[in-house]
């Protein structure tokens, strides 16, 4: 009797989880494989195996975000610790918990930290991408699993580099989906990873032999497998820039699951 | 005159005991917000203690992070602690922590991290090497300003950094020269912050 019971207990809670996973709309499933990244990591060479998982189908949105610090408030710009986030942080929002006119409800979220960009997709009961895991996606266009190999959808994407930042950010979700599902992973704003401060690159090789100048532990800083996919190594440069508590006026974020 | 001697040894005594706890910050004084304390991190120690990172407040903390199956560059990170170490007067000595702190959360049990100290004669008393919880690995390395990437061999790729903190956890000084000589600069804002009452 008792064991029936317990069973029954485990089956209405794998009901309930499978039913919270399939049912959130916000994520798009991703069947993850073989990925050879841009990057050539001194480990695998560049080739990287992405399990399964789930991405946010849009970039969280300021409305998002005022949810979170108003449940959250220790993250409201006014009271969270600056070893956190710099002083930029929501710094386009009117007031702490107030929107604004420099900060609409369905663009992207921007001026926020790495730490900031953790706690709201831990709270999500989620995490930030991998940098393997936004590569995967984000070799996707609108039909293809990988058109990074096409000369005209890298150019596409490029033309997006090329405009002045001076424009209003547009909303989320206003691009073609890609061919996973999600939607704004190039042409709206960068994203934080999980692993922004795993990539290592050095601006030129002078450290390298002196022990006493030693950047890096081991074998040291990333190189190139793809040096014409401009796009993707702008942000892998941008991301090896950063800090955690750093924030920019394109930079946001989605969570990962 | 026996008198006054135990007198004047009495508020010598008293004045040594006092001092120290003086210098220590009350506990219920609020946090700075630049605190890398703020992070609230669980820690285990090479002797299976548990800890949080915060319950190093109280005085300077030398905090580095390597992990224990590194055989070319954490081996010279703790050279340069232990000349950091070797270059204390005996008094500005027991005044100094230091927290070394693994990447490697996986393999670095208290067994590791205890083989570590036993082998480099480290001063238990005042060096503490702690494993973090996996999922907060970056978090700590984020707040110290450290860059680390796992290799699929298990070693990793990290930075180099001796990382100073005054007694409530603020960063007052960094040093990415780990060679095994402590940087002369460095060294002296150890002094500075070892000088504060």
């Amino acid at each position: 009797m008792h064991g029936w019971v317990s069973l029954l207990w485990f089956v209405l809670a794998l009901v309930a989880v499978t039913a919270a996973q399939a049912g959130d709309a916000r994520y798009a499933n991703l069947p993850g494989g073989p990925l050879v990244s841009a990057l050539k990591y001194e480990d695998s060479g560049g080739r990287v195996r992405v399990a399964p998982f789930a991405l946010m189908r849009l970039p969280v949105t300021n409305a998002d975000f005022l949810a979170f610090v108003r449940k959250h408030p220790e993250w409201r710009r006014d009271r969270v610790a600056s070893v956190f986030a710099e002083p930029r942080y929501l710094s386009h929002w009117a007031a702490a918990a107030q929107l604004g006119p420099q900060a609409h409800a369905r663009q992207p979220v921007i001026w926020v930290s790495w730490f900031a960009a953790s706690a709201y997709c831990r709270a999500q009961g989620a995490r930030l991408p991998s940098w393997s895991q936004w590569e995967y996606a984000a070799a996707a266009d609108e039909q293809r699993l990988d058109a990074r190999s096409d000369r005209a959808w890298r150019e596409r994407i490029l033309a997006w580099y090329a405009r002045p930042s001076t424009h209003a950010l547009a909303s989320v979700g206003a691009q073609p989906v890609n061919a996973h599902g999600v939607h704004d992973l190039h042409g709206l704003v960068w994203e934080w990873t999980d692993d922004y401060s795993a990539l290592l690159v050095s601006a030129d090789n002078r450290d390298q032999g002196d022990p006493n100048r030693l950047g890096f532990c081991g074998a040291g800083a990333l190189s190139v497998n793809d040096r014409d996919h401009y796009a993707v190594l702008m942000r892998v440069a941008m991301l090896s820039s950063l800090a955690g508590a750093d924030a920019t006026a394109n930079l946001g974020f989605r969570c990962a699951r | 005159m026996q008198a006054r001697v135990v007198v004047l040894v009495g508020v010598v005594l008293a004045s040594l005991l006092l001092a120290p706890a003086a210098a220590v910050q009350p506990a219920t004084a609020p946090l700075p917000r630049d605190s890398v304390y703020q992070l609230q991190a669980q820690l285990t120690d090479q002797s299976g203690r548990r800890l949080t990172l915060a319950s190093k407040r109280g005085s300077p903390q030398l905090v580095v992070m390597f992990y224990t199956s590194c055989k070319f560059i954490c081996p010279t990170i703790i050279d340069t602690v232990l000349d950091v170490d070797r270059k204390l007067t005996p008094a500005e000595k027991p005044r100094l922590g230091v927290l070394l702190i693994s990447l490697d959360a996986q393999r670095d049990d208290p067994a590791a991290l205890k083989a570590v100290a036993d082998k480099r004669g480290l001063d238990l008393s005042r060096w503490t090497l702690a494993q973090p919880q996996a999922a907060e690995v970056r978090a700590i390395a984020g707040v110290l300003g450290v860059r680390f990437r796992s290799l699929a061999d298990g070693e990793f790729n990290h930075t180099g950094v001796l990382v100073l903190l005054d007694a409530d956890g603020r960063i007052v000084a960094r040093s990415e020269q780990t060679g095994g000589t402590v940087e002369a600069r460095f060294m002296e804002r150890v002094r500075v912050a070892l000088a504060r009452p």
